[in-house]
């Protein structure tokens, strides 16, 4: 138990030393680290996860992080992971604080973001590829994928939105079979 | 007091937002504005870090905020006031959720929320891609990438660090 512990928190402090973009960008890591590395947890679960972690309030990070660790390892391993996924932030960016200025006029730093920039569209596509292959799986989920990618490029309308929605249709599938099968 | 603020602020922030940091911004900046903890060139700055910089666009905002008003004790103040809504919530939600997990209801309802969740990601990637369309020397980087990945199977941690290398290459070509 403790040993799972302290690999939580460094599988997590690793996904938050080398996020960058925030939460959507962290999912492909956490993937690879959660369910290929470590094994914890299965695809179709983490894809669970995920939902949750955008449909609760808080940052998307911290949420998957949380939820993740109580899954592996309980309340201790929800705090040790979101201890974990925090810490590099904070030391980096106090870090940064206190030399901003230098760091800020710097030349190279733009010009690595030039590449990390394709970096995480790539995996970020990537990633949605590889859940799409668990989620999409006949022409209902289909649709749910197409109108969902429609809806977030052209309106404002809310993520949780979507997701209630899904759910909702999800429901109703589970009590028209039902009824089918009475 | 201080520190107070800057825990009940960051606290508030983190309760309030759905949909992550980019969600956010809005609630921070309104923040900042009450307290008058500083201008919005400085706050522009600030997300522009929050963004460049490893980890979560939440935590970051808040550790810098927290700094530049009241120093290393402020940003762990402010950080812990952003993640603690999100822990406790879920030390609630999660026992919830896994009892009820196999139940066959939850897995349809969660059969409708998952292409919804993949379609949600394939549009962060849109969005992304959007802002960097014009930029040449990203699309250079992006190409040199998918080679790559086309010949070898590549941890997403060491894809980064050699688009951040490429990244510097093209800028010196």
């Amino acid at each position: 138990m403790f040993d799972k512990v302290i690999k939580l928190f460094m599988s997590f402090f690793k996904i938050g030393l080398f996020t960058f973009g925030g939460g959507f960008a962290m999912i492909p890591l956490i993937e690879k680290e959660i369910v290929d590395t470590r094994k914890w947890i299965h695809r179709e679960d983490i894809i669970d996860l995920f939902a949750i972690s955008q449909s609760i309030p808080g940052a998307v990070a911290i949420n998957t992080a949380t939820l993740v660790g109580y899954k592996v390892a309980g309340r201790i391993g929800a705090i040790v992971a979101t201890a974990g996924v925090a810490l590099p932030s904070i030391v980096i960016i106090s870090l940064i604080a206190v030399f901003f200025r230098e760091i800020a006029d710097m030349k190279i730093v733009a010009w690595i973001f030039t590449g990390i920039n394709a970096a995480v569209i790539l995996l970020i596509f990537h990633a949605a590829i590889r859940m799409g292959k668990v989620a999409v799986k006949d022409w209902i989920t289909g649709i749910l994928f197409v109108v969902t990618v429609i809806v977030v490029i052209f309106t404002n309308i809310s993520p949780i939105i979507l997701i209630v929605a899904g759910g909702i249709i999800g429901a109703g599938l589970f009590y028209l079979e039902k009824g089918e099968h009475e | 007091m201080i520190f107070l603020d800057l825990f009940v602020a960051f606290f508030k922030i983190g309760l309030f937002s759905f949909g992550g940091g980019y969600a956010m911004i809005p609630l921070i900046s309104e923040e900042i504005a009450n307290h008058g903890w500083m201008n919005e060139a400085q706050f522009l700055q600030i997300i522009g870090i929050a963004e460049m910089t490893p980890g979560s666009i939440a935590i970051n905002a808040a550790t810098f905020i927290g700094f530049q008003t009241a120093g290393p004790v402020g940003a762990i103040v402010a950080s812990l006031g952003v993640l603690l809504p999100s822990l406790l919530i879920i030390l609630f939600v999660s026992a919830f959720f896994f009892k009820y997990s196999r139940h066959p209801l939850m897995k349809k309802i969660f059969f409708g929320i998952r292409p919804v969740v993949t379609g949600l990601i394939f549009s962060a990637g849109i969005l992304i891609a959007k802002e960097v369309i014009f930029e040449v020397r990203t699309l250079i980087v992006l190409g040199v990438l998918l080679v790559v990945i086309k010949f070898v199977k590549i941890h997403p941690i060491l894809l980064i660090v050699l688009a951040g290398c490429s990244g510097i290459i093209v800028n010196i070509f």
